[in-house]
């Protein structure tokens, strides 16, 4: 009696295991990858932030911590608010269409109340965070400086409502954390009214 | 009674046979130079880094309210931690430095062409992972320019289209970079990235063995042999050239100890001075710059006006090097034979690879944006038009034989 290999048996047995090895493997993949997700004790410290304003002068900056990031507090003066139309020209996207943040923020002033500005902190470019620039003519930035925001890495600037000015890295405004007012004087970011 | 062990051991593992093989009857060009230090050089370094790194571990703690307090307490309280640490920092730039010029050695001769390319490739893996395992190293000392630093390069996957945010969320564990982050850098700065390496040295090293050094003539030495079969221009790596690597070796730990003793931080080149800070996510460093290895592509990403745009020619500029066996269509390896296009293309991208270098360190101001965009052009000059450059060059004849002066 002649034995006889079937070779096209035999590679058809090769390919099917191997593929079938394959799946499973994918399979076994999926724990691993899902373990570098955010854990559930990651989530729960990204929770909304109170925050306290009363005592938040015209002018004046307040930097509070939320998800790691620092969320800026401006309390704006009438006449930081009065500069925002002028330059809409010089913006790269002045109505913030392409810009992350939520619906209420459309419009120059991007705030649920024109006087309060809350803004994450992280350049948009590459996550530097943008320092404080306010007076106008500062000529750490450029003479011509109109006060605002302006990224200490690459250059990137931003107007006093972190609008993002043409030809500076950054491509998109800074973004506005969902927020809300709680009282007047308090404000909870992280969540805005209605999905708390 | 030591031939004997050495029988016992060859009728079990191929001892003997290896070393002829890898070594005493591994036949290398006899006019190797200068440039050719640089790979035995690296591999030494590798250990340098797995030895020191090793006992590093030993004291540090890869957590975000521990770890800059342990590198702090292995440079003040561990005895001669500071050593270990200095030369562990010092290594990091050392190894680069080194591939560098073993990276310009292949440029200069020609050593990706064929018969090297995989060879070459293998090369650029290592090149890679080293670059992996310097960033992820760097996150471990949790310094502030650690903190912002991974904070920046961690950002770079937010340009990807769609899944960019969950990507990055990802990649970091958390809505920032967090102890989540910082330890699984130090699982994959320890455990992951090493063993590649190590991996990808192996096989740099058997292709190595497998096609045979190139040399500053760009002549195989393999087609012309004597009649004991023994190329007539090679010749054994053991003693002749373990003897001049040591010399290498000897020059090269002179001035790493010098680096060590004297000026650990190189004036803040090896060691950033803003990194002797802790990390603070609430304050940016004044001025954001990488170490000076990842400088020149780091001012091609700035040099871009667009996120996206200025990451992707960054990667680019990282993986064109994968492509040289095939963009270069020159008739000859060696820059001796090469005609004045190639010189004159080779020498702008040289000079262009460093002064990016420069400007990754700056201040982003307009001139020297003005320049990375100009030096930038240069540099994709080289790799672009090199199908081109490298094919209607006048080259000069290569002889048949290296040319060798006997000292």
């Amino acid at each position: 009696m002649t034995e006889v290999v079937d070779a096209g048996r035999r590679h058809f047995l090769t390919v099917a295991t191997v593929a079938a090895g394959a799946v499973g493997a994918a399979f076994v993949a999926v724990p691993f990858l899902a373990s570098w997700k955010p854990s559930a004790r990651a989530k729960a410290m990204g929770a909304p932030v109170e925050v306290d304003i009363s005592k938040l002068e015209p002018g004046a900056m307040l930097k509070v911590e939320w998800r790691g990031k620092a969320v800026y507090i401006v309390h704006r003066t009438p006449q930081m608010l009065a500069q925002l139309e002028g330059i809409v020209g010089e913006l790269r996207d002045p109505e913030s269409a392409e810009s992350d943040q939520p619906e209420f923020a459309k419009g120059a002033a991007r705030a649920l109340k024109p006087e309060y500005l809350v803004l994450v902190g992280v350049c948009t470019h590459l996550g530097c965070a943008p320092l404080d620039k306010f007076s106008p003519g500062d000529v750490t930035v450029s003479a011509d400086w109109q006060g605002g925001f302006f990224c200490p890495c690459h250059g990137s600037k931003f107007d006093i409502s972190g609008r993002v000015y043409k030809n500076v890295p950054a491509p998109t405004n800074l973004p506005v954390p969902p927020y809300q007012f709680v009282t007047d004087t308090r404000i909870l970011i992280g969540a805005e009214k209605g999905n708390a | 009674m030591l031939s004997g062990l050495t029988t016992w051991i060859d009728e079990r593992f191929p001892l003997t046979a290896l070393w002829k093989s890898q070594v005493s009857e591994y036949y290398a060009p006899k006019n190797m130079n200068f440039w050719y230090y640089f790979g035995s050089l690296a591999l030494v370094v590798l250990v340098i880094q797995i030895l020191s790194g090793l006992f590093l571990t030993m004291n540090y703690k890869p957590s975000s309210a521990d770890a800059f307090g342990s590198v702090e307490y292995i440079m003040r309280d561990v005895e001669w931690g500071w050593l270990i640490r200095y030369i562990h920092s010092t290594g990091a730039s050392a190894f680069f430095i080194v591939v560098y010029l073993h990276m310009f050695r292949a440029l200069l001769y020609g050593s990706y062409q064929k018969p090297r390319e995989l060879l070459w490739i293998f090369g650029m893996l290592i090149y890679l992972a080293l670059m992996a395992e310097a960033f992820f190293g760097y996150l471990l000392p949790w310094g502030n320019m650690s903190y912002w630093g991974a904070q920046v390069i961690v950002s770079l996957f937010g340009a990807v289209p769609v899944v960019g945010d969950s990507l990055t969320e990802w990649i970091r564990g958390d809505f920032y970079i967090s102890d989540v982050t910082l330890n699984r850098f130090f699982a994959l700065h320890v455990v992951a990235i090493p063993f590649a390496l190590v991996f990808l040295v192996i096989a740099h090293l058997m292709a190595l063995h497998e096609v045979g050094s190139n040399n500053p003539d760009g002549v195989e030495i393999k087609k012309v042999k004597g009649p004991d079969g023994i190329p007539l221009d090679g010749i054994a790596f053991h003693p002749y050239y373990t003897v001049k690597d040591m010399v290498g070796l000897g020059v090269f730990l002179i001035l790493f100890a010098l680096v060590i003793f004297f000026a650990p931080t190189l004036g803040g080149y090896f060691l950033e001075n803003a990194n002797f800070d802790p990390a603070n996510s609430l304050q940016t460093p004044p001025h954001i710059a990488p170490v000076w290895y990842f400088t020149p592509f780091y001012a091609i990403l700035r040099a871009v006006p667009s996120k996206p745009l200025g990451a992707a020619l960054m990667g680019i500029a990282v993986v064109l090097f994968v492509f040289l066996p095939w963009l270069d269509r020159g008739k000859v390896k060696s820059i001796r034979y090469r005609g004045p296009l190639f010189k004159f293309f080779l020498y702008s991208f040289a000079i262009s690879f460093l002064a990016l270098g420069y400007l990754g360190l700056q201040p982003p101001t307009p001139a020297y944006t003005l320049a990375a965009r100009v030096f930038t052009v240069v540099y994709f000059a080289f790799f672009l038009l090199m199908p081109w450059y490298s094919s209607i060059d006048k080259t000069k004849p290569v002889p048949t034989r290296v040319t060798y002066h006997a000292h």
